[in-house]
């Protein structure tokens, strides 16, 4: 919505080292290793492998639907009814707990309805060529606000033992289930961006839509596929979450598409598209996850823990605004 | 017919408004009584005047999501003063509440015209900071009825040839916006801010500066509403109008304001806003439950954006291929 200022692309790329050193991905890195240290001094329970295991779950689910709109968001679009999806999903998979179906059913319910909202999202968009944030807006509260017509103030529980596995299992020793679906998703979707004519073409796409359109790069095709990603992914988290909670209301991740946002960001992605990697996003995710984890440890509130997460959202795009600022003002 | 219609959205607006209640009427015949119409009218007051500010926002291609947080923390603060003093005149209180919207919305505006920082981000974020920020000086308790003086909570509903204060505040909001944006510099560049803010660089304005003279405007409307949803429903906490940002964004995208910024006016805010506002008076008369209302409000704002991208499209021919691909 914001207009695109003209892109500055240097003469001569620096070298491969320096450029890595001077990544916002080095720089997350720092800061990640910093608050582990800085965590392990203030609490005596934060260096204990099964607590440090308990906070993954602080981040994984979410995690998982970062990867899905990093690619989004680095395309020029941006999709802010995850957090209904997860809600629908769950709603869903609820009813089909009710109707005695099995475990595997339920997964594929979930799964489903996930791909449908996310289809439903892309259709609008690049079939009717909407603008994904009114969109996204829209189905936000339609997927949440069909929850709350099944639901109302009632809540689904009594899911089947089986189903628990995926939101409380342990795949080995400390490692959980979400912990190994978050780093296969992580490498499943860093390949994606970064090793496929797919992941180019999200870039190209981001950049300069109608160049990339003529340079025959399918446009519609390939922002299509993406909400799906997203909802497929928004639909993989329903069920983690439902399982983890082993229960169901309507309000059920209740404003997490702005934590989702905030972790795409903090990772170093363009809000605007164009750039962005899914190291940085893993990187966003873990320190997001420690930070949570930490002010739980001392007792924070989840509400001011908000706050923070607010105030980092908009620092994190600011304070290399004003860096560059302050270093052209040093040049002159 | 359907052309004309389709060409004048607030013509489209009263027409379906028309249809909404004489189906409502068929059902149930006293929704239509004049003392009924007044009440819809004051019920969805608050939504208008919030419309209004939103309206402004949108038309220089950026976004307020933090609306309804503002409007909460500014309703939790002058409910606050008023609990511990009840002494304070309510007139200051409502002019406090204003003011201090109005700065909360030019937080927004410095953000966005000094940093550049993208609106939906910003407004995203602030809306998690005010609204932590509610329990922060709230500790998370709630203002009750009787911890408010019975001036405050009089004020919205005092009557004044027949219709409450309230909906004579939601009319002279709507007057006020409307010289602004048709007889006023600040009203223009809202409209050129948005139609292409290149060309209004070249003619002139301050894209930046107008931006943040629109947040301030939606800052002060959202926070004079946060004393009239305090006053009105006589209790303030944490989760007031929570969501309700949506509702705005919907009453101005059903109201033919387009997203893309530029397009859009005083009418059509007013009866999108509207148009909610009988459809959510009216679920309870059917029988419908209240449930619904989100997932109408979203269909609603789906079919709206469709029918505003229609409707777009047809305005004229693409001169610049740079518009054309946003």
């Amino acid at each position: 919505m914001a207009d695109v200022s003209p892109r500055i692309i240097p003469d001569r790329l620096q070298g491969r080292s320096s450029r890595l050193l001077k990544s916002w991905e080095s720089l997350l890195l720092v800061v990640a290793v910093l608050i582990f240290t800085i965590n392990s001094f203030a609490s005596p329970y934060f260096l204990d492998p099964w607590n440090l295991s308990d906070a993954t779950f602080n981040f994984t689910e979410k995690a998982m639907i970062a990867f899905a709109m990093a690619l989004v968001i680095i395309a020029g679009e941006i999709d802010l009814s995850v957090a209904s999806i997860i809600a629908l999903s769950s709603t869903a998979m609820g009813l089909a707990m009710q109707a005695g179906f099995d475990t595997p059913t339920l997964v594929a319910v979930g799964l489903a309805t996930g791909l449908a909202c996310g289809a439903i999202n892309g259709a609008l968009i690049t079939g009717l060529g909407l603008p994904s944030i009114v969109v996204t807006i829209g189905t936000m509260s339609l997927f949440r606000g069909l929850s709350f017509i099944i639901l109302g103030d009632q809540a689904f529980t009594n899911y089947p033992a089986s189903f628990a596995w995926f939101g409380q299992g342990y795949v080995w020793w400390v490692f959980s289930f979400e912990f190994a679906l978050f780093i296969a998703f992580a490498v499943i979707y860093g390949v994606l961006l970064h090793w496929t004519n797919f992941g180019r073409a999200v870039y190209a796409i981001g950049n300069n839509p109608t160049a990339s359109l003529f340079s025959g790069v399918r446009v519609g095709r390939v922002k299509f596929i993406l909400f799906l990603l997203t909802g497929l992914m928004a639909g993989i988290a329903s069920i983690c979450l439902t399982s983890r909670l082993g229960s169901t209301r309507p309000s059920i991740a209740l404003g997490w598409e702005l934590e989702v946002v905030t972790m795409v960001v903090l990772g170093g992605v363009n809000i605007l598209g164009g750039s962005g990697t899914i190291p940085g996003v893993v990187l966003a995710a873990l320190i997001m996850g420690m930070v949570t984890f930490g002010f739980g440890l001392l007792n924070v509130p989840g509400i001011v823990m908000s706050i923070f997460i607010g105030v980092l959202l908009i620092s994190v795009i600011a304070l290399p605004i004003l860096w560059k600022r302050a270093r052209r003002r040093m040049a002159h | 017919m359907m052309k004309i219609l389709m060409k004048n959205r607030e013509l489209l607006l009263v027409v379906a408004i028309a249809a909404l209640l004489v189906l409502i009427t068929l059902r149930f015949p006293a929704f239509i009584e004049p003392a009924n119409l007044a009440r819809v009218y004051n019920d969805t007051s608050i939504l208008i005047i919030l419309a209004l500010g939103q309206m402004a926002v949108i038309m220089t291609r950026c976004i307020d999501l933090s609306m309804a947080a503002n409007l909460a923390l500014c309703g939790m603060v002058v409910a606050m003063i008023n609990s511990v003093a009840p002494g304070v005149p309510v007139p200051a209180l409502v002019l406090l509440a204003l003011l201090l919207g109005a700065f909360l919305g030019s937080i927004n505006g410095l953000l966005i015209w000094k940093l550049e920082i993208p609106p939906i981000v910003v407004t995203l974020g602030t809306l998690t900071i005010y609204r932590g920020t509610i329990f922060l000086l709230s500790g998370g308790a709630w203002i009750n009825a009787h911890q408010m003086s019975d001036a405050f909570k009089a004020l919205p509903r005092a009557t004044l040839a027949g219709l409450p204060v309230l909906s004579w505040l939601s009319v002279l909001m709507i007057a006020l916006i409307y010289i602004v944006m048709t007889r006023t510099p600040l009203g223009r560049a809202f409209h050129a801010v948005g139609g292409n803010p290149h060309a209004a660089v070249y003619t002139g304005i301050d894209v930046g500066r107008t931006r943040f003279a629109a947040y301030c405007l939606s800052g002060a409307l959202a926070g004079l509403s946060g004393y009239l949803w305090v006053s009105r429903y006589a209790v303030a906490y944490v989760d007031i109008a929570n969501g309700f940002e949506l509702d705005i964004i919907a009453a101005c995208v059903i109201g033919g304001i387009s997203i893309a910024g530029g397009i859009g006016s005083v009418p059509g805010a007013v009866l999108g806003a509207l148009f909610l506002g009988v459809i959510k008076n009216a679920l309870p008369v059917i029988n419908i439950s209240p449930f619904a209302q989100m997932a109408i409000s979203g269909t609603v704002i789906i079919i709206a954006v469709a029918v505003n991208a229609r409707a777009e499209k047809r305005k004229g021919r693409v001169i610049l291929k740079k518009a054309e691909a946003h």
